[in-house]
């Protein structure tokens, strides 16, 4: 196994490990650049959250990562290591041999994920088939259909043997997101990449959804990243949350901490607009304004416009530096006790 | 209600708005069985002059369609809609259209609301020249005035939808839906498409509105966070039926049905604190073609009876001003 770090730390080596990863999109208005010197490690078994509002590259960053970033768009600099492969050299049967079985990604909007021409027991044998070792080699669609049953009764299908010859569109929409987690766990791969699982959803059914993924992370013991705009989701479903902005990554920290004791003043923004139901007269404050246009940013910090606490100085590129135990953020102010 | 308060600008009593599905030719000729969606299944409420009433409840249970029955966009099948001391359920569309100056829709969508071949002028504008309250040259005047108050600008004249941002669009609505000088205005769901920056800008706007212009809202939200800061009260829907009204403060804090339990218990909370243990549901919402028999919440309820099952609980007091519909705490009010 490719080591992509030293092992002086008794941290186990990352199972995903991202550095300096740039993704552009040119458009006729000029280069968006969408993602933007992120540097991510994602330990095994432990759940990473992502949040940023939308247009903050929290998707594209992931999407990189499985290799669906369509052309013109492209990946323009950094490094991506998946269990010791290097994945920015992977051929396209590389990528199949790897997608579907060792990571695996739901999409935000299940219904326009799932192929509405085929019967959702179609889709999830199409994965087993193809990257099941154990089932047999005779009656290999027999024996799928059999674990695709498991698979749904374990996301919570009522009737999982009946309804699997249905479609999609025959589905709610909480039903949908269950299927697609169903056919991406199929394989029991070692990363979930978990893409706004619960937005579309009703909170009842999400709090059906995330705990249905927590659980099936303890009891496979894959990692998952769960990419998200809900601060509240991240508090009570991760274990380390890495926060987007424009972009880049702004701060990042154990859950519990960063929470508790943010250091960017996006970070502070964010948790501030939080509508708390403990505390009703706590008003929401809203950021002001808006975040700034992809194209052509640099020499600056990308809150600056917006931020209450700016400096002359932050008109300069901001690095990332450390403010507590494994919490690092980008702001020349963030080791300032403010209130 | 005490009796001091003054009368309501809305009230609303036993409203029904069913449709019927499957009744086309075809249908007819073949003797397919009409099939009936009680969308909204006689519910009864009043909102008080200033206040803002919020409707939650998850993705088809009625609250829009409720929102919009009582506007009249949707005619009722039964029941009476009071708006300001008047009977407008019957009321012809040309009294219903001049009556529409006084109550106003913000809509979810800021993207499918705004015609793109209308300038921000012409959007904006439509109402007072549809309604001819102001003369041509008055009309540019009180557009430019509006827009400032919904913190766009006089340049933003001439611009289109697309060349704005979904907050900016979602500012071009509330001043289509405010240049009236309307009293009561349904909220619907008008930041659920936004991001939550956004969000919270257009949340101070409808808050700084209300006050400057005396308002009267009904904000209907699936984001119990956003119900819980802008309500005075709230009301619980589920399949059709309001399962509990009741000032926001204690429905939110101490909930007496079980399912406004679950459902607050569902939101994920960022402070570990002030986690609720959580009143796990099960299944989905049922199909509002085949609602269950007796409680409708009776198939997800973790505390369902044999009586759930048979008879249908009604609205009873429950509570200073408040009201709820439970099997459960007619034993306990019993008891």
């Amino acid at each position: 196994m490719l080591l992509t770090r030293s092992s002086a730390t008794d941290r186990p080596a990352p199972l995903l490990s991202i550095r300096g990863l740039k993704t552009c999109f040119p458009t006729r208005a000029g280069l968006v650049t969408a993602v933007d010197g992120v540097d991510l490690d994602v330990q095994p078994g432990e759940c990473l959250g992502i949040v940023g509002e939308s247009g903050s590259g929290k998707s594209v960053t992931f999407a990189s990562v499985i290799g669906l970033i369509r052309p013109p768009g492209r990946i323009a600099e950094g490094s991506i290591h998946f269990d010791g492969a290097d994945l920015r050299t992977l051929d396209p049967g590389g990528w199949r041999r790897l997608r579907g079985r060792d990571i695996a990604m739901t999409m935000q909007d299940a219904l326009t994920a799932l192929n509405p021409a085929l019967t959702v027991a179609e889709q999830i044998c199409e994965v087993l088939v193809a990257h099941a070792q154990d089932l047999p080699r005779r009656n290999r669609w027999r024996a799928a259909r059999a674990r695709a049953i498991e698979m749904l009764r374990l996301v919570g299908i009522p009737a999982a043997e009946s309804r699997m010859d249905d479609y999609p569109h025959q589905f709610s929409g909480g039903m949908r997101q269950r299927i697609m987690i169903a056919i991406a766990l199929a394989c029991r791969p070692k990363l979930l990449i978990a893409d706004e699982p619960t937005t579309a959803l009703d909170v009842t059914i999400q709090a059906q959804v995330l705990d249905l993924i927590s659980d099936l992370r303890r009891e496979f013991g894959m990692s998952v990243v769960l990419i998200t705009h809900d601060l509240g989701v991240v508090a009570e479903h991760t274990d380390r949350v890495a926060v987007m902005y424009a972009g880049q990554i702004v701060e990042t920290g154990p859950t519990r901490d960063l929470i508790a004791h943010p250091r960017h003043p996006y970070t502070r923004g964010l948790i501030g607009l939080i509508p708390r139901l403990s505390d009703l007269d706590a008003p929401i404050k809203p950021i002001e304004g808006q975040v700034p246009d992809l194209i052509g940013l640099g020499g600056t910090c990308r809150f600056a416009d917006r931020c209450e606490l700016r400096l002359p100085e932050c008109r300069q590129d901001i690095p990332m530096r450390p403010v507590g135990a494994a919490h690092e953020a980008r702001c020349i102010r963030a080791g300032e006790d403010l209130p | 209600m005490t009796h001091q308060e003054p009368p309501p600008l809305l009230d609303v009593r036993n409203l029904e708005k069913v449709y019927h599905l499957n009744d086309g030719l075809l249908q007819r000729v073949m003797r397919e069985p009409p099939r009936v969606l009680r969308a909204v299944d006689y519910v009864s409420f009043s909102v008080q002059p200033g206040e803002t009433l919020g409707l939650i409840g998850e993705s088809g249970c009625g609250k829009s369609t409720l929102a919009r029955t009582v506007l009249r966009l949707h005619e009722p099948t039964s029941g009476s809609i009071v708006f300001d001391g008047k009977d407008i359920t019957r009321i012809p569309l040309a009294e219903m259209t001049a009556l529409r100056r006084r109550m106003q829709i913000i809509f979810q969508d800021p993207y499918a609301s705004l015609n793109p071949r209308k300038s921000v002028e012409q959007i904006v504008g439509l109402p007072l020249a549809l309604h001819g309250v102001a003369k041509r040259g008055e009309l540019r005047d009180r557009v430019v005035a509006m827009l400032e108050n919904v913190g766009l600008k006089s340049g933003h004249l001439g611009r289109y939808p697309h060349q704005f941002s979904g907050g900016q669009r979602q500012r071009i609505g509330i001043a289509r839906a405010l240049i009236l000088n309307p009293s009561f205005v349904v909220c619907d769901e008008p930041v659920s498409a936004l991001d939550v920056s956004v969000q919270a800008q257009i949340i101070a706007l409808l808050g700084t509105l209300k006050r400057e212009l005396g308002l009267t809202y009904l904000f209907i939200s699936h984001d119990i966070g956003v119900i819980g800061h802008v309500s005075d009260r709230v009301a619980v829907m589920y399949l059709g039926d309001i399962v509990e009204i009741g000032p926001t403060r204690a429905l939110l804090n101490a909930p007496s049905h079980p399912y406004t339990k679950a459902l607050l218990s569902a939101v994920p909370q960022i402070d570990a604190g002030s986690r609720r243990e959580r009143v796990k549901l099960t299944g989905d919402l049922p199909s509002p073609l085949a609602p269950p028999s007796g409680c409708k919440f009776h198939t997800r309820c973790p505390f369902a009876m044999d009586v759930c099952r048979r008879e249908a609980p009604v609205l009873r007091k429950n509570g200073r001003d408040a009201l709820a519909a439970c099997h459960l705490l007619e034993i306990e009010h019993a008891a």
